[in-house]
Formats: structure tokens, sequence, C-alpha cells
């Protein structure tokens, strides 16, 4: 019994970084319609930074956080201007074509300069977790679950509660109206990259003490972002975090009862029953496109 | 004036010598690839683009011609691939039975994917298929018993027909100019045609009768047989095959092959191989930096779909258009006829308290009306009274919230767009959906393609008959131009003309005079009386009174969802609810 506590612990951490990741997908998402393939770069590219930051140029680890969260802030800016905006008038497929790019660009520059070693980054707390009876609650796993909660309150309140946030809701729903009622459509675009780079650079900050940091560490986690997103129900906020939860606490029990090897192979599975089963997701509704 | 008879056998001799010229061409490449001297390093270049632009061209059906994406040609072409080299090499199968083998499997695999996904529209694809690619992966390297793991299958022999690299080469190169073949004429027959239409515009391919779905799914089928057929061909070529040759990278690397080339044909996909095939050649001093030559690749992928979107061969032949002579010939033809299915009742559309709620709205609300046989109908209303959507309903676009619909006695209430347009059932949209990389005439040749069109079938009958709904719209002469190229009012009068190819029972026309001028307008309402004159059932929604006024024998008025009225023009546009509803009350309309 308390292998299962342990796993379900384990699961929530794993799947916490997840929603994170898939909270990043789905304010895009509604932001421009379109699906960033190069989501789960947001994540790499942080990691690499805190490692060049905290671990090559000895740096502490506050500022390095600071300065990987900035420097993924113009990430996302250059990352709107390069690879979404001169596209944001043709249909969807050039753009995922473009973000598909950008992930295969961002991916192997970083190998070619930094090479395929992976990288090792410590906890980011000093102490390394506490035991309750038989169930260890690590540390890093324990940051996780609590900085994704207060992202998530955070973006409840600056989305519900906020000017900007609702100009950003009204953005996403409908960009004609929101820019003839004097919404700069273009800024909230950029403002939505720029934020969803840095939750997704956070998400791979605290992962990176879990993982190894290398460069397949975006595609990977990416794939189960878009997993989770649509078991919960595409494009749907609250889903993304229920069916990232759900994802990572699955894959946990898989790869300790059913088999090591194919652990990324469960959320594939999942995905794919989800798609022929219930395509909706848990949350969502099916909308068709209007005459 | 020349017959259509004529213009076909120019078309077909013209189709003749080309096809003499393409197989001269091939057998001289054959005969080189076989007879002339390569060192291996040559040989091994050439069987890698050879099989390679077979598995392109897959992806030139599925994204260039229906505008699908396909993340996974790699785990299609290991799959064929390690068909032949397991088959050949562990079971004992013959080259050949390996090749049934492996195409059998990624028709299997890709019809799956297509029917699970492609309803769901394109990010769930790319999603999906990416998904597949990494599960095939894991598969080749973790069940070791079965695929030898990451060591790969070595030693797969060539077919006994073939037993030296050059003339395993020359068979090669035949299957992909077979293939090349193929594909080059795929978008002129009825299926390419359907690919395209639902590539431009989805939901008007659907009402034109296409099986949206259907197309898609064999589309993406037709990429997977493709992929898996050049696999086969790649491992005979090679003799060893191992997991690394068929990763995610590699389903990126024929992404850009087809878009370097150009997505619209499959020289492009030749093209756009050949180059990616030989420049790492001749670059291979950037393999000496893992990741940068991938680096390359995923920069000229958005470089490409930034600036040069049709890729090399659309430059190219964009460029050659203005030096080809286009055949101009305008044919006679015989009048468009609009044949009647032989009537089983006087009531053509029978609509039974029909509803339609979004939430709590109720956008239609419990209307009935019946369209008699070879009458123009009117549906009227002031903005907002739901007629848009009570024709959405009944095209199938929306699901009824509840009552029926029936034509010509069949109940249409819950089918597909296309299996009414089958019924008879044909219609024009208020904000025009043409399919916008076709010419005229191709749209309204898709139009007469419905199934179930009583009028004869067969290639000939279909473009007469399209020529002769244009002249009868008065736009033959210019069938051969894009409909891009046409002003608004006449890309109208083109979306009549793919309607009435098709031959309906019913057409539905939705606020036809929206958007055009007082002339324009005129012509419309000539026109109109031109098809009822034909003894075609017209049920035509409209804001303009003047030519409802002047064309309908029978007005149905809505307000607020609900109907008020129905009858004939005079007693309905007397009618007091009506009169209120589009003046206002008495009361405010006095003084």
């Amino acid at each position: 019994m308390d292998l299962v506590y342990q796993l379900l612990f384990t699961g929530i951490g794993i799947g916490s970084v997840y929603a994170l990741v898939a909270l990043g997908f789905v304010l895009i998402f509604r932001a421009t319609n379109v699906v960033n393939f190069a989501q789960g770069e947001f994540s790499m590219v942080a990691a690499f930074l805190m490692v060049i930051f905290a671990v090559d140029l000895e740096w502490p680890y506050w500022l390095s956080l600071i300065l990987s969260l900035g420097g993924m802030a113009i990430y996302g800016a250059l990352f709107n201007l390069g690879v979404y905006y001169p596209l944001r008038h043709r249909t969807y497929l050039p753009v995922i074509i473009s973000t598909i790019g950008a992930s295969i660009l961002v991916t192997n520059s970083t190998l070619a300069l930094y090479g395929p070693q992976p990288q090792v980054l410590s906890n980011l707390l000093d102490f390394q977790g506490i035991n309750l009876g038989t169930v260890f609650f690590d540390s890093q796993y324990l940051l996780i679950i609590g900085v994704t909660i207060v992202l998530v309150a955070f973006q409840y309140w600056f989305f519900e509660h906020t000017l900007l946030g609702k100009k950003l809701q009204a953005t996403s729903q409908d960009k004609e109206m929101a820019s003839l009622l004097g919404i700069p459509v273009a800024a909230m675009i950029m403002i939505t990259f720029v934020y969803s780079a840095m939750i997704g650079g956070l998400a791979g900050i605290l992962v990176a003490p879990i993982l190894f940091v290398s460069i397949h560490m975006g595609g990977t986690i990416a794939l189960k972002a878009f997993a989770a997103t649509i078991i919960g129900g595409f494009g749907d906020v609250a889903g993304a975090i229920i069916g990232g939860l759900a994802l990572g606490v699955i894959e946990t029990f898989g790869a300790a009862y059913v088999s090591v090897p194919y652990k990324d192979g469960f959320a594939f599975l999942v995905l794919v029953m989800f798609l022929v089963f219930r395509p909706q997701g848990i949350f969502g509704e099916r909308v068709a496109e209007k005459a | 004036m020349t017959s259509m008879v004529d213009i076909h056998r120019a078309h077909a001799q013209s189709h003749k010598r080309g096809l003499i010229a393409y197989i001269i061409l091939i057998g001289l490449l054959v005969y080189v690839a076989t007879t002339k001297q390569f060192d291996a390093y040559i040989t091994n270049i050439l069987m890698q683009a050879v099989t390679y632009s077979v598995a392109v061209m897959g992806l030139t059906v599925v994204l260039g011609l229906c505008g699908q994406i396909n993340l996974a040609q790699a785990a299609f072409f290991g799959l064929g691939a390690y068909a032949v080299g397991l088959g050949t090499v562990d079971y004992g199968i013959s080259f050949w039975g390996c090749i049934v083998i492996g195409i059998g499997i990624v028709l299997f695999f890709g019809a799956f994917l297509g029917t699970s996904t492609l309803r769901l529209g394109g990010h769930y694809l790319a999603m999906v298929t990416i998904s597949f690619q990494q599960i095939l992966t894991l598969v080749m390297i973790n069940w070791i018993p079965v695929t030898h793991g990451p060591d790969g299958v070595s030693k797969i022999l060539k077919p006994s027909l073939f037993p030296t690299p050059q003339s395993y080469l020359g068979f090669c190169v035949v299957v992909l100019a077979v293939v090349g073949y193929l594909v080059w004429h795929l978008p002129e027959t009825k299926l390419g045609r359907a690919m395209r239409a639902v590539r431009d515009n989805e939901l008007a391919a659907g009402v034109t009768g296409i099986d949206v779905q259907r197309t898609k799914v064999i589309a993406f089928a037709i990429c997977a047989l493709l992929g898996g057929l050049g696999g086969c061909l790649f491992a005979g070529g090679f003799a060893y095959v191992s997991p690394d040759q068929f990763s995610f990278a590699e389903s990126i690397v024929f992404l850009t092959m087809v878009l370097l080339g150009g997505v619209s044909s499959p020289v492009g996909a030749v093209i756009g191989t050949g180059l990616l095939i030989l420049i790492p050649e001749w670059l291979r001093f950037l393999k000496s930096i893992p990741g940068l030559y991938l680096a390359i690749y995923g920069l000229a992928v958005i470089l490409i779909v930034l600036f040069m979107p049709d890729g090399i061969w659309g430059f190219v032949s964009q460029k050659l258009k203005r030096f080809r002579k286009v055949l101009h010939l305008s044919a006679d033809v015989p009048e468009l006829e609009l044949v009647q299915t032989q009537a089983h009742a006087d009531d053509v559309l029978v609509v039974t308290s029909l509803s339609k709620h979004f939430g709590g709205l109720k956008a239609v609300d419990e209307i009935s009306f019946t369209v008699k046989r070879g009458s123009v109908h009117a549906l009227i209303g002031p903005n907002g009274s739901g007629k848009t959507t009570t024709l959405n309903v009944l095209s199938g676009l929306y699901t009824p919230t509840g009552g029926s619909v029936s034509l010509d006695g069949h109940d249409i209430t819950h089918a597909a767009p296309h299996m009414r347009t089958a019924v008879g059932l044909g219609r024009t949209f208020q904000n025009i959906r043409l399919f916008r990389s076709m010419t005229a005439l191709e749209n309204v040749i898709i139009g007469g393609e419905r199934s179930g069109n009583p009028v004869e079938s067969g290639a000939l009958a279909r473009e007469e008959r399209a020529r002769a709904a244009l002249n009868f719209v008065g736009l033959g002469d210019r069938a051969e131009e894009l409909v891009t190229s046409f002003s608004y009012g006449h890309q109208r009068l083109i979306e009549i003309a793919r309607a009435l190819a098709g031959n309906p029972t019913v057409l539905l026309l939705d606020e036809p005079a929206a958007g055009l001028n007082s002339t324009e307008k005129m012509e419309l309402r000539d026109l109109l009386k031109r098809i009822a004159a034909k003894g075609l059932t017209i049920l035509i929604i409209d804001h303009d009174m003047t030519l409802v006024g002047a064309v309908a024998e029978h007005i149905t008025v809505l307000n607020f969802g609900r109907r008020i009225a129905d009858g004939d023009p005079v007693s309905v546009l007397n009618h007091p609810d009506v009169v209120t509803a589009y003046l206002g009350s008495d009361a405010n309309a006095a003084h």
C-alpha cells in the first residue's frame, strides 16, 4: 500500500509538470488557434539556460532562476516574431509546419552547441525531503506541486480579475471584435507567447533535477502535455491541468507495474484511446464550423 | 466551335504524346541506371533518392492534394522496410510476398490512424502521427525477440529477379516512374478532385456531395501505402535496416523534402528528395558537428514556409506557365438539362416541427412547412429570425434538436451533408464557398460528380454537363479560369452552376442576392426564373423583397425562430404579423 502512495505522489509531481506545459499550450492555442509544436522546447531551453548560469557559471540559484525566466521571456517574444507572426493570416497548416521547423532548429542547435551529453542539475532546495511513515516526499516533487498550485491560482486571478486578463480572453475568443473594441490584438498575442514561454520554461527548470537536462526532454514533455490537453478537453484550462495530473499518475503506475521501457508509450496509448472513444476529452464540447 | 468529342480527342492525343515521351525518358533512365558503371557510393545515393522519392510522393498526395498532415511517414517507411527485412531473413518469405505483407500492414495502420483521427481536424492528426512514430520507434528498439532491437536486421537479400545492385536500381526507377505517373494524374480524377475540394473547403465539399471523411482516409492510406512501398524497396536496396533510420527526425526529413520541392506535384517530390539527399553529401563536413545538419533542416522548413510556400517546383511551374499555350477551346454543348426524378408525390421537401436550440436560445422553434414540387418557395424573415440556421439544419451542417426533414420521401433528418446531396439536395452559401485553387469548370464538375446524379456519368459526359451549366449561367467562355479571378457576383453564379450540375431535386439558395449590385440582382432574378422554368424546385432565403416578390410562388415567414405566416406572396406580405415584424407595430408606424 505504501508503494501505491509513493507512486501516487511521484505521479502527481511529474503530472504537475505536464500540466504546466499543457497550460502554456492551451494559452497559445486559444490566442492563435494554432498548436505550437515547439512548446516543449520552451522547457528544454530554460533548463539549459539554468545549467549555463547555475552549473557552468556557478551563480546562485535564485539569480540563475531570474535570468533564465527573463531569457525565456525574450525567447518567447522572438519565437512569436519569427515563427508565428509572419504566418498569422495563413491557414493552420503552414503554422504547424513552421513550429515543427522551429522545434527541430532549436533542438539541434542546442545539440550542436552543447553536445549530446545530458547535463545534471541538482535539487533546487537544500533539503532532500521528508519521510512520512514509509513514504518519502522528495523536496523537488513537493516544490513542483507547490509551484503548480500557486501558478494555477495566479492564472485564475489574472484572467478573471484583471483588465489585462480580460483583454487576453477577449482576444482569444474573437480577434476581430477585440480589435474593433480597441484591444491591441498583436500585443495580446505577444504577451501570450511571452507568458507561455515563461511557464513552459519554469516547468522545464522544475523538472530538470528529476530528469536529465537533455535536448530530448522538450519533445517528450511536449507530447505528453499535448496528450494531457486532449484527455482534459482541447483548449480547456481546467482540462489541461486534470489531464496532466492524470497522465503523470497513469504513466508512473504503468512504469511500476507493467513495463519500464514502454513508459513513454502509455501516454500515447491513453491518447489514442481518448481519440477513439471520447475525442472531446473529459471537459470538452464538440464544436462545429459555422456555415 | 468544336464539339466536346473533338476537344476530348485533342486532349487524349496530347496526353498520349506526353505518355510516349515519358516512357522514352524512363526507358533511358533505366538503361543508364542498369548499364553505366557506377561505383557503389553513387549507386547507394541513387538508390536512396529513388526509394525515398516513392515515400515522399505519399506526402504529395496527403499534404499537397488533400491538405492533411502526416508526421509519421518514416514510420510507414520503416514498417515496409522491416516487413521485407524480417520477412526474408527470419521467416524465409519471398521478397514479393514481403512487399504484399508490408503494404497490407501499412494500409492497416494508415486506415486505423486515419479513421480514428481525421474527423477531428489537423492538430490532432499532427500529434497522433507523431505519437505513432514514437511508439513504433519504441517497439522497434525494445521488442528484441521479433525486431532484433537496436542492432537492426542485416543480410537482407534482393529478389532473385534483380540480383545486382544496378539491376535492382533499374527496377526501383520503374516503380518510381509508375507511382509518379499515377500521382501526376490523380488530381484530374474524381478522387483527386474530391481531395482538392476537401483541402480547399471542407464544408463546401461535404455539401457538394463528397464524403469528406472517406476522402481523407483514402488520401492518408495512399500516403501510408507509398511510404510502405518505398520502405520495402529501401530494405532490398540496402540489405540492412535499423530503428534509427526510421525515427521522427527522418519523418521531418521527408516533410522537408516535399515542402522544398513543392507539395503540389510529384515532380516537386523528386526535386526535393534529390536535393536533400545530394546537398548533405556535398556538405559532409556539416555532419562532423552533431545537430548542425538537422538544425539547418529546421531553419530551412521555416524559411520555405515563410518565403516559398509552393516549393521549388511551384516556383518553376509558375514561371513556365507563361510559355505554355493554354488550350482555350469553347465547345458546342447542348443546353443544360435538369432531369427530374419521377415524381413520388407533390410534396418534395417536408419540414415538420423542426427545432434547433443553442443552449437556451431557440434559434429555430418547431417550424413546419412544405415545399411543392416545381415551385419556388421563399423563406424570409428579419435578421436573427432563424433563416440561415434553418438552412444549415436542412443541409446537415447542424443537427436538429427536434423535428424531422424528409426529401422525396427519404427521411434525411440525421443524414450527413453528402448523404443529403446524394438524395438530391443542392445548395449555395451566403458567404461564397468555392474551391479556390480550381478553375470554374473543375468546381462545377465536382458538383456534377455527386453520387445519385441521374444524368449519365463518364468523364466526357461530366465535363459536357459542367460546361452546359456554366453556359446556362452565362460564364461558359471563361470555364478554364481560376475561380479567384472572377468578380463576387460571378463567383455566386459559379456556385449556382455547381449546384445545378448535380441535378438536384431541390435547390437551396442562401441569400443569393447578398452583396450584389442592382444589375447583378436583375440578372440573378432572370436566372432564377429560367431555372424555375425548367421545373426545378427552389427554396430561397433572402432579405431582398423585390427579388422574393418577383420569383416566389409561396412564402414562409419566420420571426424569432417561429413561423408567423405561410401562403401565397400577396396574402403573406399583407399579413398583419409580417408587417409588424418588418416595419414595427401600427402604433409605432402611425403619424
